[in-house]
């Protein structure tokens, strides 16, 4: 007997529009994927594909859209509550963008504690801190005091100190130098499995995808082209010319020889 | 091969208030008919390095070389109306994003003519027609409709076209492109980059490329030059960058993530603090035949 796999996220149909009467545009068209719990899924695409527009979509931040959103078994309406945001959260590309100047590490780790009258702020603080490998000494510094990769652990300690099950994750290494990439990522990976989080990964890059994510839906001008998994992706056996043009282009120029 | 561009011993200060920042710490390296990539992550100093050679850092920078020799002349020596002179028709800049180089309220083909007009003597009609011809040369397939939109009409790509056309209009004998085309998307990088392979290959030009990717600039370039901290920590041919021995080269190397070869874990770089102090590598190449 096959065990279920437990959903924790599914797109259906999923439509979202900019814009109004003649400037009306359509963003993300007839998007179908879905995510068992566990797993990591990447959208990938240029700019324009509508991938950002996805995670837009699910955070309620897309007033125009049409389709089914389902996380974790519940439908999603045009509202989304505080249960919804302990269980879904979001880590931003800009570090330097993501976090309030003015308040410290501390108050940003603590604040959205506050506001669900947890107990035990402080001990949980100085645990998610430690679990993204941040010295407890940098609990009281601004965001302007800490590296573009210090500043990315805060945000994913953020989303560790609600519970989150389920991250969003956009282009959370893009902005980052190559080393600093190589270790926000060995942390996702780490906490994923520690914690058995869920991710929805959007890149603009192919290694990065490749080396993160089990299945990967490939999207151009809204549309989702192709879904495929890692060992597709890192074999080039892939069925459309756009993901093939795709991961050509990944590899780097390639010199005319005279 | 003689080289177009010899940079001795350059540093490029910023004294503030509270410190001193020494943003590029004695570098030499020298440009021929060829392309050098100057490869790094932020803070290695690269881009000042590329500004630098133009006298173009801003207040309170401070340039200082025993000599930045163009041709023969020292661009140290030169007045600003000098320098002047050589930026833009001798030795030209494209940055990363066209967005923040072009003009947003002149229509892109008057900015390419007006780039023109500077170093040439001519009339607008001829200005125009080298413009039209020019957006050919990078591709455009309808320059006419391209030389009346404004820069917020094109796309990025389309953007850095029109920048590497304005910047190439002049005939430069040097090209310092500084990140060209990271903002780009990955399959609007390769049109781009072929065609500035194809311009400078064609022109003879010299090229300056500097990126933080180094697997693009050891496809696209000859030579290497790696920054860390102000200074040269490695150069090496394009061609032989796997065989590099600099631990932050083959740390960098490794610790990205491979289509090609994955891996479990990715490799993490342990910065050790004596790679500051190493002396800079001396890429003056007195033979450049590659």
């Amino acid at each position: 007997m096959q065990l279920e796999k437990i959903q924790m996220f599914e797109a259906n149909n999923l439509n979202v529009w900019f814009g109004a009467g003649a400037d009306r545009f359509h963003a993300v068209k007839k998007a179908s994927f879905s995510i068992s719990q566990g797993e990591s899924f990447g959208l990938v695409g240029e700019s324009g594909s509508g991938k950002s527009t996805i995670l837009k979509a699910i955070t309620g931040l897309a007033e125009n859209w049409t389709g089914r959103l389902t996380v974790d078994g519940e439908d999603l309406g045009q509202k989304r509550d505080r249960d919804f945001y302990s269980k879904v959260q979001m880590v931003f590309q800009d570090p330097y963008a993501s976090l309030h100047p003015r308040h410290t590490v501390d108050r940003c780790l603590s604040e959205p504690l506050r506001m669900r009258n947890a107990s035990n702020i402080d001990a949980r603080i100085n645990q998610s801190l430690l679990e993204v490998g941040l010295d407890p000494t940098y609990r009281f510094r601004y965001p302007h005091q800490l590296s573009g990769g210090q500043r990315q652990r805060v945000a994913i300690a953020r989303t560790l100190i609600q519970d989150a099950k389920f991250l969003l994750l956009d282009e959370p290494t893009s902005a980052l130098d190559v080393s600093v990439q190589a270790e926000i990522l060995n942390l996702l990976n780490d906490i994923k499995k520690q914690k058995g989080l869920t991710y929805l990964l959007v890149s603009h890059d192919l290694a990065v995808v490749s080396h993160m994510c089990d299945r990967i839906a490939i999207m151009q001008s809204g549309k989702i082209v192709e879904t495929i998994d890692k060992k597709m992706l890192q074999t080039a056996t892939t069925k459309t010319d756009y993901a093939a043009a795709l991961i050509s282009a990944s590899y780097g120029f390639k010199r005319e020889i005279v | 091969m003689t080289a177009l561009l010899t940079v001795e011993d350059l540093w490029v200060r910023f004294q503030t208030r509270n410190r001193l920042v020494e943003a590029v710490r004695g570098i030499s390296f020298s440009v021929g008919r060829e392309r050098i990539g100057i490869v790094g992550e932020s803070g290695s100093g690269k881009s000042m390095t590329g500004r630098a050679i133009l006298g173009l850092v801003q207040q309170p920078g401070i340039i200082q070389a025993k000599r930045i020799d163009f041709k023969g002349r020292d661009l140290t020596a030169l007045s600003n109306r000098e320098l002047r002179a050589i930026r833009g028709q001798h030795i030209s800049m494209i940055m990363q994003d066209p967005k923040y180089s072009l003009n947003p309220v002149i229509k892109v083909g008057d900015q390419i003519a007006e780039s023109f007009r500077l170093h040439h003597r001519s009339s607008r009609t001829d200005a125009k027609a080298k413009t039209l011809e020019m957006l050919k040369e990078v591709q455009i397939a309808d320059p006419e409709r391209v030389f009346n939109t404004y820069p917020h009409e094109l796309s990025g790509g389309m953007g850095q076209r029109v920048m590497i056309a304005m910047m190439l209009i002049p005939d430069p004998e040097i090209l310092i492109a500084d990140e060209p085309t990271s903002a780009l998307d990955v399959t609007v990088q390769k049109r781009v980059l072929e065609i500035m392979d194809k311009l400078v290959t064609d022109r003879g030009m010299g090229l300056i490329f500097i990126s933080h990717d180094l697997n693009l600039v050891s496809s696209f370039c000859d030579r290497i030059l790696i920054m860390y901290g102000g200074r040269i920590i490695e150069t090496c041919l394009a061609k032989d960058l796997h065989k590099t021995t600099h631990p932050y080269t083959r740390g960098l190397l490794n610790s990205l993530p491979s289509l090609q070869n994955p891996t479990e874990k990715l490799h993490i770089l342990n910065r050790d603090p004596r790679w500051k102090e190493e002396p800079s590598v001396n890429a003056i190449r007195e033979d450049t035949n590659v």
